[in-house]
């Protein structure tokens, strides 16, 4: 009988635990990763949308193109958009001239030296942009100061750490070491091993460096502001148009060009990422 | 640097470069220290022109340390590398004309197949029709013409592998050096590999240096094998030589399978399963009346005996050959017997050994542990 109770007892009667598909659990998984997708979506979009409706909205209140046509015309925007055009060249073309150099030295030749790289990139994150450039119009001599490029020199440290990252995680996806020992053996100096086997290699990387470099110099307002330039960012927040609805309308546009930039470049390594494990 | 003559290929036949004779190479008394660790001490060695030569040993004996310094990856501390009569020890590596296969995948990922073959000929201001036609009889002769349009990443590993080689061969290299090329590779791809590389070799008479810790692969291919260890050729001989007449213990134990068996001295000779054998070249000089014996399985005959001292304790099918495993006096020995002789060796049947070699190699006793 104890036997026959006991057989009893374990025999499952219902679908066991650990056999089950788990679908609920997945659902539900799925379900609160929409609800923060949404959440996270809301929390751009609707600020996004408020200032687009500000922009795009006249006093009656009906949607209108009308302001998109006035930007060009306000004054001072286009000056404002060459000054910020020619500084984000001048600071992607120094970056990269200065780090890819010297990144790729450190991944050769000194590796250890690694972590203080990624310490040292990290400091114009920490001190405030404000003491970065009360410090460089200090130090500038006179001739320095009356350029608009200084404030290119000052992006190109405020550009470190995101450059510095792009272009660390693009050469350690590379077999460095073996990439630069065969093109030498074959007969190619440093700098044609640079520009023909490593900057083809590192596209992605420098592609992401370069965009966020843009990004960060049409978005800077403190040095600009307080090196009397007048950029983009400056010319949104302080311009003396009459219509601020056009000012806002600039901001957004650059923040959608900007946004659409940075959805590109991921899913550019998304689609190579994808193409390398089909190979 | 020495120059293909010209050529006059048709687009259906492969124009093979003549022998280029390849390069004398000579690395004098090398040394190098890394930290604490000696990776090369005193190494030297001289290479005839178009010689294919292997060095040969245990991970960290110096012989990929050796490699780079030849091809100037790495500056000797002491030494001197010296190519076709000219000492080179200072010349960077992009000037010294030497082509190398790496170990791991080493093609330019931005690259075709074709466009990495022509890299090297490209910085020698090749014309594009020449070099991308000169790129394509190599990729011909190393069995790849369909795959001249291919990336990197559309290559298996062994395809890749011999772009490298074509690759390292379109700059007529003075010399051609191997890393340990094949071992990433599946043991038929290797083989195939190794077939082709040798004849490759042959054909254009490059004197090649081949590093490799496989033993099958330096045997099969090298014209001779400098076997190192600890930063020091230990011997440097044709693959006969080193397997059948090593100078050293390390050497009879890293090539080929040898066993160790404690002997006791009587003059220039040892005693071995009760006969007096020779004691080989010049280790009668150790001065030791007790010393172990290095023998091959093909130097010891065994007889199933039911008086006999050994048994057999471990036997594994070879194909041609069976290998024993033989227990006799706290010792294991093993012997190779033909397999079709071998049904009459199970586990467990006593045998009698002999010694069927003119002399034996004999070397200290290992420490007990």
């Amino acid at each position: 009988m104890a036997s026959l109770e006991l057989e009893y007892s374990l025999a499952p009667t219902e679908p066991m635990e650990p056999f089950s598909t788990g679908r609920p659990t997945k659902r539900r998984i799925r379900g609160g990763r929409g609800l923060v997708l949404v959440i996270a979506a809301l929390y751009f979009i609707i600020p996004f949308y408020a200032a687009m409706q500000f922009s795009l909205q006249d006093i009656q209140g009906h949607f209108s193109l009308q302001p998109l046509s006035q930007i060009l015309t306000a004054p001072g925007f286009v000056s404002a958009l060459w000054l910020s055009t020619q500084l984000a060249v001048a600071t992607m073309m120094i970056t990269l001239v200065l780090m890819v150099p010297t990144v790729i030295y450190v991944h050769l030749r000194m590796p250890r030296f690694r972590r203080v790289m990624e310490v040292v990139t990290m400091l114009p994150i920490v001190i405030p942009p404000i003491v970065l450039i009360v410090g460089v119009l200090q130090a500038s001599p006179l001739w320095l100061k009356n350029s608009q490029y200084l404030l290119a020199l000052a992006y190109v440290v405020l550009a470190m750490p995101f450059v510095y990252r792009s272009l660390d995680a693009g050469l350690g996806a590379l077999d460095l070491k073996t990439l630069v020992e065969a093109s030498r053996s074959l007969g190619s100096g440093w700098f044609s091993t640079i520009l023909r086997v490593l900057v083809p290699n590192l596209r992605s990387a420098l592609l992401s460096a370069s965009v966020l470099t843009l990004a960060l110099v049409f978005g800077e307002f403190t040095m600009a502001s307080l090196d009397n330039w007048t950029t983009l960012p400056v010319w949104i927040a302080l311009a003396p148009t009459n219509n601020p609805r056009i000012n806002t309308l600039v901001a957004m546009i650059f923040l959608l060009a900007t946004c659409l930039l940075l959805m590109g470049l991921v899913s550019l390594d998304r689609s190579k990422s994808r193409h390398s494990r089909r190979s | 640097m020495l120059k293909f003559a010209p050529r006059t290929s048709t687009a259906t036949r492969v124009s093979t470069p003549p022998p280029s004779g390849g390069a004398p190479v000579v690395l004098e008394n090398l040394t190098r220290q890394f930290a604490a660790t000696r990776a090369l001490d005193g190494f030297s060695l001289a290479i005839e022109p178009g010689e294919f030569v292997a060095l040969l040993g245990p991970s960290g004996c110096g012989k990929t340390t050796a490699l780079r310094v030849l091809a100037g990856f790495e500056r000797p501390d002491v030494g001197r590398v010296i190519v076709d009569g000219a000492e080179i020890s200072d010349v960077p590596a992009q000037r010294r004309d030497m082509g190398m296969v790496f170990q791991s995948y080493s093609l330019f990922p931005n690259m075709t197949a074709r466009d990495n073959v022509a890299f090297g000929l490209r910085l020698r201001h090749q014309r594009g029709a020449q070099r991308r036609s000169r790129a394509a009889e190599l990729l011909e002769l190393v069995g790849l013409a369909d795959h001249v349009a291919k990336y990197p990443h559309q290559l298996s590993g062994g395809q890749q592998q011999r772009v490298a080689l074509a690759r390292a061969l379109a700059i007529e290299p003075r010399v051609l050096l191997l890393d340990e090329r094949l071992s990433a590779l599946d043991a038929k791809v290797r083989a195939e590999l190794r077939d082709q590389i040798r004849e490759v070799q042959q054909r254009l008479a490059i004197t090649t240096v081949f590093v490799t810790h496989d033993q099958e692969e330096a045997l099969s291919m090298a014209d001779r094998v400098c076997v190192m260890s600890r930063g020091r050729a230990e011997q440097i001989a044709t693959p006969s030589t080193l397997y059948s007449r090593p100078a050293t213990p390390f050497v009879a134990e890293f090539v080929g399978v040898s066993s160790r068996v404690n002997v006791a001295r009587t003059g220039d000779s040892v005693e071995l399963f009760g006969r007096d054998v020779k004691i080989r070249g010049d280790d009668f000089r150790l001065d030791l009346a007790v010393m172990d014996a290095l023998l091959r399985p093909e130097d010891v005959d065994v007889e199933a005996a039911a008086d006999g001292l050994g048994v057999v304790t471990h036997r594994s099918f070879l194909g041609a050959t069976t290998r024993l495993e033989i227990g006799i006096g706290g010792e294991a020995v093993k012997a190779d017997v033909a397999s079709s002789d071998a049904d009459g060796f199970e586990l467990g049947t006593r045998v009698r050994l002999s010694v069927n070699a003119r002399d034996v190699l004999v070397t200290e006793q290992r420490p007990v542990r």
